[in-house]
Formats: C-alpha cells, structure tokens, sequence
C-alpha cells in the first residue's frame, strides 16, 4: 500500500511542480504549487511526519501560498511575455540541470541501495509530542531565535512595503 | 693618543660651517673659518711631528673604530703616521694654508665665495684621510673623495659651460683609473685577506710575482688616473677650466702627487713585481718627454704649466720605477713648491692683466708687477735645475738612478730637463719682456696674495737644503752605496742652462725666429700644437662607440623595449584578462543562477566521487 | 513477479524518496532559470525548499530520529519568514521599476 500511495502522490508533485515551471500565468503557477505542497503533506504523513505534514498545509498552502495571490492580485501581474535573453541560462542551463538530476539519483542509487525502506508507521517520533518535546529541550535556541527572525520579517515586510506617507 | 683624527677633521669642520652658514656670513668670517681650520692642522701637524718622538722605529697608530667586519676581513678606521706620511702632511697642510691665504685675495671678486672655500676644505678633508690612511680602503676614501672635490672646483664657473664638461671629464677620466685600483683592492683582499698596509706589506714578500704584479699593474692603473700619466692624462690640461688656487693645490701640490705616494707606500708590493716596476718607469718615462713636448707650443700659461705638471708627475713615476722611491718623493716635495709658485704667480699674472691668459697678449709685465717676476725667476729656475735650488737636488737623484737602471733612461731624461728649462723660461720671456701687448693697464696683486708667494719663493730655492727627504726616508728605503755620480749632475746642469738660453735667444734676442721655424716645421707645429689629436683620436675610438652603443642598445632595446615593455604588458595584460572577465558581470539574474547550478554540479561530482572512492577504499 | 510482490510488502525504498526530491529540486531550478516573471522564479524557490524538506524527512525517517523533521520545520519558519520579506521587495521593485521582468532588472551589469 505505500508503494501505491508513493507512486500516485509522487506523481501528482511532479506533474503539479512541471505545471508551475511551464505554466504562463502567475496565478496558475501558484495553484500548481498548492498542489505540489499538498502531495508532499501526505508523503510527509506516509514518512511519519505528522506534525510537518500539518504544519505544512496550514502555514505553507494556508498562508504563504495565499500572501503570493495576494501579491500576483495585487501586482495585477499578467502572463509572461515569449521573448528571454540570457544565452548562458539557454546554453548551459538544461545540460548543467540533467547532469546534475542524474549524478544525484545515481549516488542515491549507489548510496542508498540497501539503506532500508519507508514503511507508514516505522517511525512515530515525528508526532507533535515529538516534535514538541525536541523542539523545547534539544533546540530551544534555535526556537527562540527563529522567533526574533519572524519578527524581524515582520518588521521588514512592513517597512518595505509600506506607502510613502506625505 | 695623539688624536691624529683632529688632523682632517678641523678642515672638515669649516666645510660644515661655511658650507651651510656661509652664504649670510661677511667674507671676513669665511676667511676666518677656512684658512683657520687649515692652519689649525698644519699646527696640530707640527704638534704631532714635535711629541712623537722617532716616529721612523715607533709609527704612530691609532684605530677609532671598526668599519667593515664580514667573518675573518675586517677593514677598521685606523691612521698611521711614520716618516713618509709626515713628509706629506706637512707639504699637504703647509702648502694648503699658503693657498688658502692666497685664495682668499684672488677669489676676491667672484659669486660664491663662500662655496669656493666650503669646497677647498672639504679636499683638504678627503686628503688628509688619503695620506693618513693606515689601509688601503681609507686611502680609497680619501681617494675617490679628492676626485669628487676636483670636480666641484674645477666646474666650480657654473655658468661655463667648458668648465662644466671639464669637470666631468676630470671625474669620468678618474673613474676609469678608480676602478683599475679598485680590482687591485679585491686582489689583495683575495690574496691577503686583509687591506692593512703592515699586515699586507709583511705578507707580500711571500706571495708569488704574477700576483704580486698583477696587483702592482692595477695600482698603477688608478695612479695613471689620478697623477695624470699616460693614458689617462687627459682631463689635467682642460682642468685648468677651474679658478688657479684650484690649479695650484689640487692639480700641482696634492691631489696629482696621490699616486706617487700609493706607489711608494705600496714599495714592498712593487720591488717584488720587476715587470711592473719596470711599467711604472717606462710610462713615467714616456709620460714626462710626451708632456713637454706639447708644453713647448702651448699658447695659454696655465696650459703651459698643466702640461709641465703632467711631465714632472712622470719624472717621479720615473724615480719610483727605477727603484728610488725616495727621489721620487722628494722631487714630489720640492714640484709642490716650486709648481704651486709657478701657478699661483701665473694667477698674479692672470689678475693684473684682467683675466687674460693667453701670453701673445701679455709682455713687458716687468714694468708692473716686478714682485711677481721676482717669485717667478725663482720658481723657473727651480724647475730648471739651476745649481742648488730646490729642483736641482731632487731632480738630479731621480736622474741618477735611472741611469743605473738603464742609461738610455737617463738621457731621455735629460734631453726632457732641456725641454723643461726652455718651455718655463719661454713663458718668462713671454710674459714679462718686450711691450705689452694687451688692453688697459696691469697692477701688481695685493699682498695677501704675494705673501704666500714670497714665502714658496724661499721654499723653492732653499728647500733642497732645507728637507732632504732621501735621508729622512732611510729607515724605509736605504740610501744605496757608494757617492754621486757628478758628471751626470754636469750633463743634466748644462741641458738646464742650454734650455734657458736657447729661450732666451727665440723669444728676446731674435722674436721673429719661433714663427719662421712654425711655417718651415709646419706640420709638426700643428701636430704637436693640437696636443697629438688625442683627444679627438679618445672621442673617436672610445667615447662615441660608447655613447652610441648605450643609446641604441642600453636605452631603446633595453630600456625601452624589455622593461618598459615587460611592465607596460603585465598591465595591458591585466586590462586585457579585466575585460573578459567583465562578460561574466551581465546583471542578469538568470545566468548568475546557472553559473551556481554548474558549480553545485561539479561539487557534487566532486563529494560524490570522493566518498564512493572511500567506500571502495574502506571496503 | 514474486520479487515484485516482495517489493510491494516491504515498502519504498529510501532512496527513491531522495530521487523525487531531487527531481523536484531541479524543476524548481529550472524554473528559476527560465522563467521571467519575479514572482513565478520566487514560487520556484518555494519549490526548491519543499524539495529539501522532504529529504529531511526522508532522513529523519532512515534514522528514527527526530532532528530531521524539526530542521525541516526550521526551513519552513525561515522559508515563510523570507516569503514575507520578499514579497515585499518585490512589490517595491515593481513600485519603482513598473517591471516584473528580472531581464530588465540588471544596474549592476558590468
């Protein structure tokens, strides 16, 4: 059963990640990437990250997603024009991108051969407990200080994106 | 501790201070400063000579510090005086102040007084430490020091431009000759280990005579440049250039005469090199007859006197050739007087006829300025050889020892005394007799300046008496058996007196006959009158290739072309290498993606190749 | 068929969860390469980081280890956080350049 689910949901992330790559409007790109980040809860929830899997549909589909409609909307953003320009990007982009997906999947290949297998359930650490309980003992700095960074982000969103007052 | 270091450093100290101060200071306060510090060393000269005891048996030496130590050489600042080093600092302190004194009366009216004499004291300086040298690089200090000071003075008319090129033909000519002696240092330092005089000298007998005489002829390369011998006697004519003290002191008493004593210092090296000794005499030789032959036409008196000195230096080299190291001293001791008499009276000369220097122009000076002719009779005759002058004595020692060298010497000699009467009593005549062929009206010079005349007067006539240096020099070089030979002193006596009266027949008696024989001889007048064309014959041959050569191959290939072009293409290569590398900045976001995509690539290649290859290893 | 069976009981295999994370990563860079518009190259950023996470989780599962699954919550509060900042930099490019465009975005060209 999880070789199915892998398999389907697997395929849905990419289908849905070439759809945003090639699609001409933003606003369609972006529901594509809501698709994406939705087959990758469930392969989240499949590896035993339950916590992330929600984590990742409420703050990242829910939110972030939803703040670049916002910006597209707001931007009036319309399809791309056909014209490029960077030869380098043209010339050595697709070679330099293949080599790179085939070395990677061949040293995972050769790596990770007999490294095991996923099984839904092997692994129950990454349910909120869990995640809880490392998240305030273990890596209680690391906590805090992302924190500070939201609320710098906060501070830095507004600033810049405010309108001039006169 | 006699504190010799006072010697050169009282003339030292009025370079300082007229130096830097003298351009606000009167003139009576440079006076002061100048010749008081050089009478300050003749007294601390006297002061030494009178404390020192027999500084023949017991050499006074004192060593202030050490300059030079590289493992076992070591060069240290040290001066020595025995008996031949008291000769030249009394003739070199002595006649220095006698200059000076009279510097001071005929540089009265010239731009840059105070420069004139900053410069004097400075040679004095550079001198003293020559002759006090107690090794051979203090001596080179002293050396290369005096060749400086001749160049500033003999260009010291800035605004002439043939004293400017004199000087540094002066300088360059020197230079040559500096670098003879300088291989000659790196010999004995090679060969001894050490520049000490005693430390050398002792060691010399010991080494082998191709060594010894290659050492010697190298010497003698810097003493043909410094004493004006053949080949490198060419600047002493056209250094008349300078103002006449300069002449006197620099050119005839002192700095000329250094060869002649670091050939007789290095004695021990040359008795033991026959080959070299033997060089020494001949070019002295060929030196003094070459010299009064040109003396014999020359037309302006300083230029007459000039080449005389260039002869007399070559009767010295004689007598240090042949063996007789002291004539050869002694006729430099009794040349100082009577030469710098010579020049200084030609300066009184030069001064009452208002600058004029050519003797066609002067005559009948006995009307106006009979003090001078009187100083002048007496430095003439000295120079002739007359009976018991000053010259007689030293002349006739150097004469006859090269007799017993080899007779031929000898009578070349004399036939070259001859030339020597009849050139000086020429310009006598020239100058004092007959009518006055120039404009305005001669005066006869101030007393400050025919004090120290009279005074040299007296040395030159009585100085042989006065000093006889072989005697005083016998602890160093002993007196040879056996009395002198006095038909020799006969023969040289009357080629003398013939010289004289041979002048006196073509210049008073009989005016016109020295035109008749230029015209009948006239080839030869020109010959001989243009100096030989050695100069000309010296641009040719060495001076143009050498120009010529440095500027097509030094400067344009060299300097130009390699380093100019060396430096100047590593930059246009650096702009060139800039200007590619400058594509690589296109502000596109998207290539600058790419270049990172390809990087990621190849580390990737790079990390995974690595651990599988620690795989297989740890496998 | 019998092997294949097998296969289906045990589950997947790690690395093929690495290899769609791969694959994944480099659609995202090869939509930064070649798309045009700002925002559309930002959202494949957003891909790429989704990429990485689910290696780390991969990987936090491999271990049985829990690390892995806060690193990739750590990416996804700093991926937001950055989301918000760069979205409002885009908005003032767009103010002051009216282009969205990256192509015309390039003062600092040579």
């Amino acid at each position: 059963m999880d070789l199915v689910f892998f398999i389907v949901f697997a395929g849905i992330a990419v289908i849905s990640a070439i759809s945003v790559v090639l699609q001409r409007h933003p606003i369609a790109s972006a529901l594509s990437l809501v698709g994406v980040m939705g087959s990758l809860a469930v392969l989240y929830l499949q590896l035993g990250g339950e916590f992330l899997a929600m984590a990742q549909i409420i703050v990242y589909a829910g939110a972030v997603m939803v703040l670049f409609i916002f910006v597209i909307m707001l931007l009036n953003a319309g399809s791309e024009s056909r014209r490029g320009r960077s030869l380098t990007a043209q010339l050595l982009g697709l070679p330099g991108l293949l080599a790179f997906v085939g070395f990677a999947s061949y040293f995972f290949m050769r790596g990770f051969g007999n490294a095991g297998t996923v099984k839904f359930g092997n692994f129950t650490g990454g349910s909120a407990e869990g995640v809880g309980i490392a998240l305030f003992t273990d890596y209680l700095l690391p906590f805090e200080v992302t924190s500070v960074l939201i609320l710098i982000a906060i501070v830095g969103a507004i600033v810049l994106a405010r309108k001039e007052m006169d | 501790m006699q504190n010799l270091w006072l010697i050169p450093a009282f003339p030292f100290i009025g370079f300082l201070l007229n130096g830097i101060f003298g351009k606000k200071l009167p003139k009576a306060v440079i006076n002061l400063i100048a010749v008081g510090s050089v009478l300050l060393s003749f007294a601390w000269v006297l002061k030494v000579y009178m404390t020192a005891g027999d500084i023949g048996a017991t050499p006074v030496r004192e060593h202030y510090f050490t300059w030079m130590q590289s493992g076992q050489f070591s060069v240290g600042w040290d001066f020595a005086v025995d008996r031949l080093t008291m000769i030249m600092l009394f003739v070199v302190t002595g006649i220095g102040s006698l200059i000076h004194i009279y510097a001071t009366g005929y540089m009265a009216h010239e731009e840059g007084y105070y420069r004139f004499f900053a410069y004097l004291n400075l040679f004095m300086f550079f001198m003293l430490n020559l002759v006090l040298g107690a090794n051979y690089l203090i001596l080179f200090v002293g050396w290369e020091g005096v060749g400086l000071c001749s160049y500033l003075l003999i260009g010291f008319y800035i605004v002439k431009h043939s004293a400017t090129t004199a000087g540094n033909k002066a300088f360059i000519v020197n230079r040559i000759g500096d670098f003879g002696f300088s291989l000659a240092m790196f010999l004995i330092v090679v060969n001894f280990g050490t520049l000490d005089f005693n430390r050398v000298f002792q060691a010399a007998p010991g080494k082998q005579t191709e060594t010894l005489t290659a050492i010697a002829l190298l010497l003698l390369v810097g003493a043909t440049g410094k004493s004006a011998q053949i080949p490198l006697y060419v600047w002493l004519p056209d250094a008349m250039e300078g103002p006449t003290p300069v002449s006197a002191l620099i050119h005839a008493a002192t700095m000329v005469t250094a060869g002649v004593y670091m050939c007789t210092r290095s004695a021990v090296i040359f008795t033991h090199a026959p080959v070299a000794m033997f060089t020494v005499a001949i070019i002295g030789l060929a030196t003094a007859v070459f010299a009064a032959t040109i003396g014999l036409l020359q037309n302006d008196i300083k230029k007459v006197y000039a080449y005389s000195t260039v002869s007399q230096l070559g009767y010295m080299f004689l007598g240090v050739g042949v063996g007789a190291f002291s004539a050869g001293i002694w006729h430099l001791v009794t040349h100082a007087f009577f030469k710098a008499l010579l020049f200084l009276g030609a300066g009184s000369v030069i001064h009452a006829c208002h600058g004029e220097q050519d003797m066609r122009h002067m005559g009948g000076l006995k009307k106006y300025a009979p003090w001078t002719m009187g100083v002048l009779i007496c430095a003439s005759l000295a120079i002739s050889g007359f009976p018991f002058t000053s010259g007689y004595f030293s002349k006739d020692a150097i004469l006859g020892a090269a007799y017993a060298y080899n007779p031929a010497m000898y009578w070349i000699g004399v036939i070259t005394a001859g030339m020597t009467a009849f050139y000086v009593w020429r310009a006598f005549w020239m100058t004092f007799t007959g009518e006055y062929k120039g404009h305005g009206h001669p005066h006869e010079s101030g007393w400050s300046m025919l004090g120290p005349l009279v005074v040299l007067a007296f040395l030159s006539i009585a100085g042989g008496f006065l000093f006889n240096v072989p005697k005083i020099l016998d602890n160093m070089f002993p007196i040879a058996e056996g009395g002198e030979n006095m038909t020799l002193t006969y023969i040289s006596v009357a080629f003398g007196l013939g010289g004289i009266a041979l002048s006196y027949y073509m210049y008073v008696v009989n005016p016109k006959l020295p035109e008749r024989l230029a015209t009948t001889f006239s080839g030869l007048y020109t010959l001989i009158y243009n100096k030989y064309f050695v100069d000309e014959i010296y641009d040719a041959t060495v001076v143009r290739p050498v120009v010529d050569g440095s500027t097509t191959v030094l400067w344009h290939v060299m300097d130009q072309g390699v380093i100019d072009g060396a430096v100047n293409g590593v930059g246009s290569e650096a702009r060139d290498i800039g200007g590619v590398l400058k594509l690589l900045q296109s502000g596109n976001i998207r290539s600058y993606a790419t270049w990172v995509v390809i990087g990621a690539v190849v580390l990737l290649l790079v990390m995974g190749i690595s651990a599988m290859g620690l795989a297989a290893v740890n496998q | 068929m019998q092997d294949a069976l097998q296969l289906l009981q045990n589950g997947v295999p790690i690395s093929w969860y690495l290899i769609l994370s791969a694959v994944l990563f480099t659609l995202g860079v090869a939509g930064f390469l070649y798309r045009r518009s700002i925002i559309t190259v930002f959202m494949c950023i957003e891909l790429m980081l989704n990429a990485v996470n689910l290696a780390f989780i991969t990987f936090s599962h491999q271990h049985k280890d829990v690390s892995g699954n806060l690193f990739a919550f750590f990416v996804m509060v700093v991926a937001a956080a950055e989301a918000a900042v760069g979205l409002a930099i885009i908005l003032t490019v767009f103010r002051n350049r009216a282009t969205l465009n990256i192509d015309e975005i390039d003062s600092l060209k040579n």
